[in-house]
């Protein structure tokens, strides 16, 4: 059935309201089942060995030894993962990732498996593998990776123009349009600065986690901690030669993920030793082995060029941004370089984006993979700008704002947006008349991302009580659950309570695209919403046959079948238990790809106090403005503006990982690479804007990414306005600002 | 390798079991006892998932070896209702959505239950300092802060009422 995505502005009864989620009562008393909280009949441990070396070429491994250890049930090395990508470079790249061959890319680089009967034997049987590297020159920096003479990780990259050249540059983007050139000829001012921020993690609190099960049969099962249960299926069924359908993947509870969790890391290794073992095999990640082989995201080096005229117009824009994509070609400098200028109209803009193969763990998508290092550059700039032309920065940002129309720097034309929104509602915020303190600051900065919809498709089975289970394909990070309830029940014309919503399996639902993009709300939304109006097809037939009339003379208001002009209804659960002798079970169904997802903006304001003689800087006031669509679960998203504004302030002020010459990280830990903690940070206010987005039926636009956007520069903005120094470098650690507050002291001692 | 037998309290009920020295209290509880509610995210102390009392204070049970709580009082997650009844920190924190992937949560109601045994009604930043033991990556902490400041009226309620039924019995 053909059903109308388009927008319809309907009032909504349940859609809006602050429910109970349903997965909750789990989740406060311990009874949730996450990745590593599962057990399975003669299971294994499974354990991997990793490379200590950024960069070494593997002479040989000798498992032997660790093999004849007692409650050693199999070992297996890239030779048990025979390449069967038939050249495919990106599944080349994953199974590459997931057991080097051949050559060590980075510290962490999994080089070796056992499984065991426990923990220990395991751990012990890795210490009896003999691995023979020859260490070769290894990069990390993305700069130095760009030069001529750096050693080459992927040699199999090769330059463009330059055929049989191998290069670490993988990918070179370009986006924009006009004449840039002569459009800074126009420019009264021009503003040139370069940027640096270092890589971070998801920082995700659950480890990765997996159970596996092959039996001889070449039937396999795979429980694990997962965004995308479908791609996790498709991809460990092309590495390990299965048939998909042979392979059933069931998602767990999923303790966090950001991006973090849509790659595959240790699943077809755990497979793979299941396979060899006969025995199902639990597979967990140590937080170090998180760190060092899953995550993260690029170190970028970006170049930001901006001209404007007195009158304060944006005439021209350039931005050059080179992002690591790890030991692997990556997309993430071309997502860059389509995010940097996409909150404004600008006639003449540019961007290249850089993707650079560095002796680090393969980069992983985070919550609005690459805008945010370019969303610093960039609103630096743009306050820097504002400052230069005694603009305040609300009013310079109004002034050449994206609006609907707008031809996007990255290509589209805009429809119905929200920056424009965010930024009047910034200016009446009562934060910005909020008094400030010495040493405190001010900043703001805009944000955005693109979103995504994607295949997905979702069953709604009315049971013979009139209650309804609804099966997604898109796994709950946060609260999907009460939201796809909500929109079921809004449907149906139902009480939220008599919808349950349920995570499908691979088995169980087709294929349904990962959780990413913001799109779990807004395209499994979709899906409920057709399925919904597809089982109310039914329910109107049904109810049609009991009276003896036609369908069309049978309307659905309110939870109930009506008959037309006569005074006769049936309602739900009333049609459902009647179901048996009407023609058998109801149940909707839909399948979609889901397009149109609206492009999302937000603006953030932030106070900060610093401290000139520590350099330490601490988050007083915080607030997040952006625009929802429409806000389904308004709690669910307020915690979503919340969670991403926390990740930007601990990306903007204390991660990074630590690099030692030799190329190795040295702070694999929570307790070195620290993320924001309770006492770090003030309440985050937030305000929800609605503007509706045409192309679905609720308005629903995503909201889970875009608010990681601002907080690198809103921060930069406000240490800038609170000390006077502009920090280019994230993340703006206290020696970086001390260093940055003596080197200006310095400078204004010799003028004086 | 030999074990070493252990007898215990876990949640009230008294438990015996067998571990190796070097089993730590978070593994002998998911994978001794089938308590799988303390959750392992860093096994070295830092991030508080796995949150458990002992003998009434606060641990990080990954710190805690199985061994070392022969003949002491374990509370964990698990424990924490009282049969349907939820404790009103987990009542608040479910109605105030203060978790998303709820990975942190049952650290998150041990540390704040500790924090309110000992003090029931604590400032903004005394419960912000008394959960910086615990991670939580999804919320940026706001919602878990209002629940566990809401949680704490609701106990203070629940107490003066108790004793207004003492006083009049």
């Amino acid at each position: 059935m053909k059903h109308d995505s388009k927008f319809t502005n309907q009032k909504f009864k349940l859609v809006g309201t602050r429910v109970t989620r349903p997965d909750g009562v789990d989740k406060v008393t311990g009874r949730a089942r996450y990745g590593a909280d599962t057990f399975a009949s003669g299971q294994l441990v499974g354990v991997i060995l990793r490379s200590p070396h950024a960069h070494a070429k593997i002479r040989s491994i000798d498992t032997k030894r660790a093999e004849k250890l007692k409650g050693v049930k199999a070992v297996i090395t890239s030779a048990d993962l025979p390449d069967l990508t038939n050249g495919a470079g990106e599944l080349y790249d994953i199974l590459e990732n997931c057991m080097a061959r051949g050559k060590a890319l980075y510290d962490g680089h999994a080089v070796a498996a056992v499984a065991a009967s426990d923990a220990e034997t395991a751990r012990k049987a890795l210490k009896l593998i003999k691995v023979d590297y020859k260490i070769l020159p290894h990069v990390t920096d993305v700069d130095e990776a760009m030069k001529p003479d750096a050693p080459i990780v992927q040699p199999r990259v090769k330059t463009k123009d330059k055929p049989g050249k191998p290069t670490n540059i993988s990918l070179v983007s370009t986006y924009g349009h006009g004449n840039v050139d002569a459009g800074f000829e126009q420019a009264d001012i021009v503003i040139e600065k370069s940027y640096k921020t270092e890589q971070v993690h998801q920082g995700y609190i659950e480890p990765h986690a997996c159970l596996a099960s092959m039996g001889p049969d070449g039937k396999g099962e795979l429980w694990v901690t997962t965004q995308g249960p479908f791609a996790y299926r498709n991809t460990c069924a092309a590495l390990l030669g299965m048939e998909i359908s042979q392979l059933k993947v069931t998602s767990s509870e999923i303790g966090g993920g950001f991006g973090g969790k849509t790659h595959v890391w240790t699943e077809p290794v755990a497979l793979a030793l299941s396979r060899k073992a006969n025995r199902p095999v639990k597979m967990v990640m140590s937080r170090e082995d998180v760190f060092r082989a899953s995550g993260p995201a690029s170190s970028t080096s970006i170049d930001v060029k901006l001209g404007a005229t007195r009158d304060g117009r944006i005439v021209a824009a350039h931005a050059a941004l080179r992002y690591s994509g790890g030991a692997f070609p990556g997309i993430w400098a071309e997502i860059g370089a389509m995010a940097a200028w996409a909150c404004y109209d600008i006639e003449n803009v540019r961007s290249v984006g850089y993707d650079v193969i560095v002796n680090r763990p393969k980069v992983a998508a985070y919550r609005a993979p690459s805008a945010p290092m370019a969303g610093f550059a960039v609103e630096s700039t743009i306050t820097l700008m504002a400052d230069e032309l005694g603009i305040d920065p609300v009013d310079f940002r109004l002034k050449n704002a994206a609006r609907e129309g707008t031809r996007a720097s990255y290509g589209p034309t805009y429809g119905p947006i929200g920056i424009v929104p965010t930024l009047e509602a910034v200016k009446k915020h009562p934060h910005m008349r909020a008094r400030l303190g010495k040493n405190q600051g001010r900043g703001m900065a805009c944000g955005f991302w693109f979103n995504f919809g994607g295949q997905t498709c979702a069953d709604l089975a009315i049971g013979v009580d009139g209650t309804v289970a609804l099966s997604v394909g898109t796994i709950d990070v946060g609260g999907a659950r009460a939201s796809l309830s909500l929109i079921a029940a809004e449907e149906l014309g139902i009480p939220y309570e008599q919808v349950r919503c349920n995570i499908a399996d691979t088995a169980s639902l087709g294929h349904n695209d990962m959780t990413d993009g913001s799109r779990g709300t807004f395209s499994s939304g979709m899906s409920t919403i057709f399925a919904a109006r597809d089982a109310i097809e039914q329910l109107r037939e049904r109810a049609a046959k009991v009276w003896g009339i036609s369908v069309k003379n049978v309307t659905w208001k309110d939870g109930k079948a009506i008959a037309k002009g006569k005074r006769k209804s049936l309602t739900l659960k009333e049609l459902a238990e009647s179901s048996p002798n009407t023609g058998g079970s109801i149940s909707g169904h839909n399948q979609v790809v889901a397009d149109g997802a609206g492009v999302s903006f937000a603006s953030h304001i932030c106070d900060v106090e610093v401290d000139p003689e520590t350099g330490a800087t601490k988050i007083i006031r915080y607030t997040v403005v952006q625009d929802a669509g429409k806000a389904v679960h308004p709690d669910y998203v307020e915690g979503q503006f919340q969670g991403g504004a926390a990740q930007g302030i601990g990306w903007a002020l204390n991660e990074e990982y630590v690099y030692g010459a030799d190329g190795c990280v040295q702070n694999a830990g929570f307790l070195d690479y620290r993320i924001p903690v309770c006492s770090d940070l003030p309440f985050i206010d937030t305000q929800i804007l609605e503007i509706p987005n045409p192309n679905h039926p609720y308005g629903i636009r995503g909201v889970g990414e875009t608010s990681i956007v601002p907080p690198l520069a809103a921060i930069a903005n406000a240490v800038s306005n609170a000390v006077g120094v502009r920090m280019t470098h994230v993340p703006m650690s206290p020696p970086r600002i001390l260093a940055a507050i003596n080197a200006s002291r310095k400078v204004q001692a010799l003028a004086s | 390798m030999k074990g070493i037998a252990v007898s215990t309290t876990v949640n009230g009920d008294a438990v015996e079991y067998v571990c190796h020295g070097r089993e730590t209290l978070l593994d002998v509880l998911r994978n001794h006892l089938g308590l799988t509610g303390a959750k392992e995210g860093c096994g070295t102390g830092d991030c508080g998932a796995c949150s458990v009392t002992l003998d009434g204070e606060l641990v990080c049970s990954c710190l805690v070896l199985g061994a070392e709580v022969e003949g002491r009082t374990v509370e964990t997650i698990e424990g924490m209702a009282d049969g349907d009844k939820l404790h009103p920190l987990q009542k608040r924190f479910l109605d105030g959505a203060a978790l998303q992937c709820g990975i942190c949560t049952p650290g998150f109601l041990i540390a704040a239950k500790a924090l309110l045994d000992r003090n029931n009604n604590p400032s903004e930043s005394e419960i912000r300092y008394a959960l910086a033991g615990n991670l939580c990556r999804c919320t940026g902490y706001d919602k878990i802060v209002r629940a566990v400041s809401a949680a704490a009226g609701d106990m203070r309620r629940q107490q003066k009422a108790q004793a207004r039924r003492r006083a009049t019995r």
